[in-house]
């Protein structure tokens, strides 16, 4: 076991230099010229303010070497100063990317939840009205469109009924939780915050399952899917000659076994939530990575569209890495 | 009623273990109701051991799992009464019948390598359910699990406690298993099929661990099995099950020695024995179950039986008493009377002398190893030693048999020898012509005449091909054929050549049952006109009377057209029936070769002796072999067999070769024929007894 996760350990380190290798050298071989959108047609026509600009921003030097003080600032935790906001592009992240690790997070704790009973249920009373019912539900959360459902929740909760709070993660007036980690929910506990805990919340819950919906649906449906086929294997007879209760059966037998799939997605998912909360985070006034994101890269960016990139190809790592050690969790035979 | 009797009272007071009346069940399906089980009726006492026995389809596993109501959804019980002790078991409450289930009725499956769940260890799959019926506390069911997986003969059973399944060996998985199904000291054990997918020498063992319960603990077993002696092995009584019927019902030894029931008779009859004359042809019966979802009115074996009068037709015979404690469902037999022998079959053609020409195929030296790929970057690669100098040579005429327990290299020697594999040393002759290393152009003018036969008539045949598709296919691409019209004929010959209607080109592979199918291999292999035929395990998927079918057809075919054929096969009875010469394999290795006839009369090499003697077959004095086969991943010093051998002394540290020890056998042993154990005295009647009254 323990060769195993130093094995998984050492794949992901490897991998991580690889994706800081590929994504500086897209970013940087790529057309398309930052001196145009930062410095606009008047002083882009000028030979020498260009020049002065390109050395400022250390554009004139060849890649190689650019490449070599990329990774030396990357080694003492240094992304470089953005092009855009003139702030070190880690201070940008560090700004933003809780609101979506938070928001990711739940939408992601969400999905499991309802996912997996779901599928289970579903899979159990195969073709009863749960089944049907689950089957309804993973194919409008996958089908609907976010802006659209975004919308919809907005409307409905927050402007018809009037139960859920408006966008934003916190009330406008209210001030942000004090806390080290910039996750209002834990920094407000951390300060012992209790409105602003609710208020965090509550700011959430339409964002979160905005966000969630399709994730809901892939997770049910794979569950079910495993699950089904979990039930039918031989060692489910065994059980049942055993004269195990039915829910023993599923829960003990079953399900470790169909979870192996649904790990997988999971993995995969929560690393989608990431990176591609944009809509829901526009939507919902989410001052989040997603829309930090998206004005860096209209603005052609490179050492925050760089810094994002690595943040978010770190994040799928951590989490494959999360995937491969529950696969050796679940399953005995992975562990070698 | 149908199918019920009236059984004779019990002098006993306590009611049986479990009493079966007339059971009925069905499965739902979208083309109707289909009867699997139709007024099945039996009981089963303390301490006696029933065996159910049928070929696939006839409805013996589902009667298995509707005795603990393990039914799957679309299958229902309709009719009938199953007793456990008194207590009318379909009347459960689905918290009674859990209650019940794996406490004091238990259940073993066929498969062990999928009955065990692969993420749980073995010691909680072990004791999760003596815990859970409230028999131990946690604690003590741990003692107890690793005193059943020992009682279960599970080696090291500490350690294996804390395992998963999938660090076992099949033989292991079903020791385990057996442990679930008695942990509970179940006063009912059925057990489906539990060593169907076991080596012989395994089996063996497993068998005798069933014989162990019933005897020291009183279990009463119900054992359901393709295989009469298995069966005869280890029961006492047997119901013949035929379409979802049973058809007799009597002590096991008076059905092998004289069967009341027509297909009772062709099932006895079609297994090869090792005790039959050699080369005698089997007595096969033709046709195929009915279709259960149109049953014939009268009898259901009428259509098939070589025994009917003109009352099977139009009446369906009830269960009656034919003897004192027999039943069948037969007319014929009604009276009493026994079935005819099958006629003694002509002695066979002596085999061709064999002369001093040289060999058709030849192995000279074989080895071949699979180097597996690397666990990590600086792991050593590992190499499984596949085939470990093989020296075979295959006559004119000659059908040759090698056999041995899986992964002993069996099927890589067949696929050495007809070159679908490259060896890793030694060399390949056909025809005289060294053909080791020879490129597939090279190879491609001699493969007609070096023809292969699969083991799975399912999987061999490309299912989007007619068979038709499927014969013309070879006979084109070697040019065999002037036109598609002449090879059309060709195809229509063919199939009457293995017993098929020209007709049934048309037809795609599913619309064919196994054993039809294995004649379409059969014939493909043919279309050719081939000099030799190398068979892996060709009879091995198929019931035993279309077994004998296609044996009778290869040998037929040998005859006729003077092939020669290596005839790979793990079932010893059946190589005896089929073969001039044996090659027993061990760990890649050939371990004694010689003349079918002798090897089985007098086997030389103490694992033979094993292996011939672990065959379960009423009457016969058996060696159980303990351990299981070394990993082949490294192969051990010296003798390979030393490990497992009772006769092994300190000079089988040195590697025996394989020498003649007698005129034309040939043996890889230090001390050949040193083994020869004790005759035991053996519980089942023998079948010899009976027939010579």
């Amino acid at each position: 076991m323990a060769r195993y996760i130093g094995k998984r350990l050492l794949l992901a380190a490897l991998m991580a230099v690889l994706a800081s290798c590929v994504i500086f050298l897209i970013a940087n071989l790529v057309p398309g010229d930052p001196v145009l959108a930062q410095l606009g047609d008047v002083a882009a026509s000028d030979p020498a303010i260009v020049a002065r600009w390109r050395a400022k921003w250390g554009l004139d030097l060849p890649l190689w070497e650019r490449y070599g003080i990329f990774l030396t600032g990357l080694l003492h935790g240094d992304l470089g100063i953005s092009i855009a906001t003139h702030r070190p592009v880690l201070d940008d992240i560090r700004q933003y990317a809780p609101a979506t690790i938070e928001l990711a997070t739940i939408a992601f704790l969400l999905s499991l939840v309802i996912g997996i009973p779901l599928g289970i249920a579903a899979a159990v009373r195969r073709d009863g009205w749960i089944d049907s019912a689950a089957r309804a539900l993973s194919l409008l959360g996958v089908s609907a469109p976010t802006f659209w459902l975004a919308f919809m929740m907005l409307a409905i909760f927050y402007g018809g009924l009037g139960w859920a709070p408006g966008p934003g993660r916190i009330d406008p007036i209210a001030f942000p939780p004090e806390g080290p980690t910039g996750l209002f929910l834990i920094d407000s506990i951390w300060s012992g915050d209790w409105e602003g805990f609710q208020d965090s919340l509550a700011h959430l819950v339409l964002p979160s399952i905005v966000l969630a919906a399709a994730t809901i649906g892939l997770i049910t449906r794979t569950t079910r899917a495993a699950m089904l086929d979990s039930l039918q294997q031989d060692y489910v007879r065994v059980s049942r000659a055993k004269g195990l209760h039915e829910w023993a059966i599923i829960l003990r037998h079953a399900l470790p076994n169909a979870l192996v799939p649904v790990v997988t997605l999971g993995g995969l998912a929560y690393a989608n939530l990431l990176a591609g909360a944009v809509m829901t985070e526009t939507v919902f006034a989410w001052p989040g990575l997603g829309r930090y994101t998206f004005t860096s890269a209209a603005a052609l960016d490179f050492p925050a569209i760089v810094g994002i990139t690595l943040v978010v190809s770190i994040t799928f790592l951590l989490v494959n890495l999360a995937v491969d050690l529950s696969y050796a969790l679940l399953d005995p035979r992975v562990r070698r | 009623m149908d199918g019920s009797l009236t059984t004779p009272p019990t002098t006993t007071l306590d009611p049986p273990v479990l009493e079966v009346e007339d059971l009925r069940t069905v499965f739902l399906t979208d083309a109707g109701v289909v009867r699997a089980v139709d007024g099945v009726s039996f009981r089963v006492g303390a301490g006696e051991t029933l065996g159910i026995v049928g070929e696939s389809g006839s409805g013996k596993s589902v009667t298995a799992l509707s005795l603990l109501r393990l039914l799957d959804e679309q299958a229902r019980i309709v009719g009938g009464t199953i007793r456990f002790k008194g207590q009318d078991v379909l009347a459960m409450r689905p918290a009674e019948l859990r209650a019940w289930r794996g406490d004091q009725a238990a259940m073993v499956f066929q498969d062990p390598m999928t009955g065990l769940n692969p993420v749980l260890r073995i010691l909680r799959q072990v004791t999760e359910h003596i815990v859970s019926h409230g028999r131990m506390p946690p604690a003590e069911a741990r003692q107890r699990g690793v005193g059943l997986l020992r009682r279960m003969g599970v080696a090291a059973p500490e350690r294996a406690a804390a395992s998963y399944p999938h660090q076992f060996s099949g033989g292991m998985r079903q020791r385990v298993m057996l442990a679930i199904g008695v942990a509970n000291d179940p006063a009912l054990l059925i057990a489906d099929e539990p060593t169907t997918a076991l080596d012989v020498t395994i089996q063996a063992q497993i068998l005798d661990l069933l014989r162990g319960l019933n005897e020291e603990f009183g279990t009463a077993i119900v054992l359901v099995s393709h295989d009469l002696g298995v069966i005869a092995s280890v029961c006492r009584r047997v119901v013949v099950m035929y379409a979802g019927e049973a058809v007799e019902e009597a002590a096991t030894a008076e059905v092998l020695a004289d069967p009341r029931h027509p297909y009772a008779w062709a099932l006895v009859n079609a297994v090869p024995r090792l005790d039959a004359p050699i080369g005698a042809r089997l007595t096969s019966i033709e046709g195929m179950p009915p279709d259960p979802l149109h049953l014939p009115q009268g009898c259901r074996f009428e259509p098939r039986c070589p025994f009917k009068i003109a009352r099977c037709a139009t009446e369906h015979p009830p269960m009656l008493e034919v003897a004192p404690g027999r039943r069948a469902r037969c007319w014929v037999t009604a009276d009493g009377r026994s079935l005819p022998r099958p006629a003694v079959p002509a002695t066979p053609a002596a085999p061709a002398a064999r002369d001093a020409a040289p060999p058709l195929l030849e192995a000279r030296d074989l080895v071949k190893h699979f180097v597996l790929p690397r666990r990590s970057l600086f792991a050593p690669a590992e190499k499984v030693h596949a085939v470990n100098g093989v020296d075979i040579a295959l006559g004119r005429g000659e059908s040759l048999g090698v056999v041995g327990e899986s992964g002993c290299g069996k099927s890589t020697l067949a696929r050495l020898l007809t070159r679908l594999h490259e060896p890793t040393a030694g060399s390949v002759l056909f025809e005289g012509r060294d053909i080791t290393h020879a490129s597939p152009a090279a190879l491609r003018p001699l493969r007609p005449r070096l023809q292969m036969v699969f083991q799975d008539p399912y999987a061999s045949l490309n299912p989007r091909m007619t068979v038709g598709e499927i014969l013309v296919e070879p006979i084109l691409a070697h040019g065999r054929a002037a036109s598609r019209q002449a090879a059309r004929e060709r195809v229509g010959e063919l199939l009457t050549t293995v017993g098929l209607k020209p007709g049934f080109a048309s037809r795609y592979p599913h619309e064919f049952s196994g054993g039809q199918r294995q004649r379409v291999s059969i014939a493909r292999a043919l279309a050719l006109d081939p000099a030799a035929v190398v068979a892996d395990e060709p009879v091995s998927a198929l019931d035993v009377n279309v077994q004998a079918q296609v044996l009778n057809l290869m040998q037929d075919l040998q005859q006729r057209l003077g092939l020669s054929y290596l005839f790979i096969a793990h079932d010893l009875a059946v190589v005896r029936a089929f073969c001039d010469r044996v090659a027993v394999m061990y760990l890649g290795r050939i371990v004694e070769e010689g003349p079918a006839a002798e090897i089985f009369a007098a086997p030389l090499h103490p694992y033979t002796v094993a292996l011939t003697s672990a065959i379960p077959e009423p009457g016969r004095q058996r060696v159980v072999l303990g351990g299981e086969p070394p990993s082949t991943l490294r192969l051990p010093e010296g003798c390979a067999f030393r490990a497992r051998c009772p006769v092994a002394r300190a000079a089988c540290a040195e590697p025996p070769p394989l020498r003649e020890v007698a005129p034309g056998r040939r043996a890889a042993c230090h001390f050949p024929g040193d083994f020869a154990p004790h005759p035991t005295p053996v519980r089942s009647a023998s079948l010899a007894d009976h027939q010579r009254r």
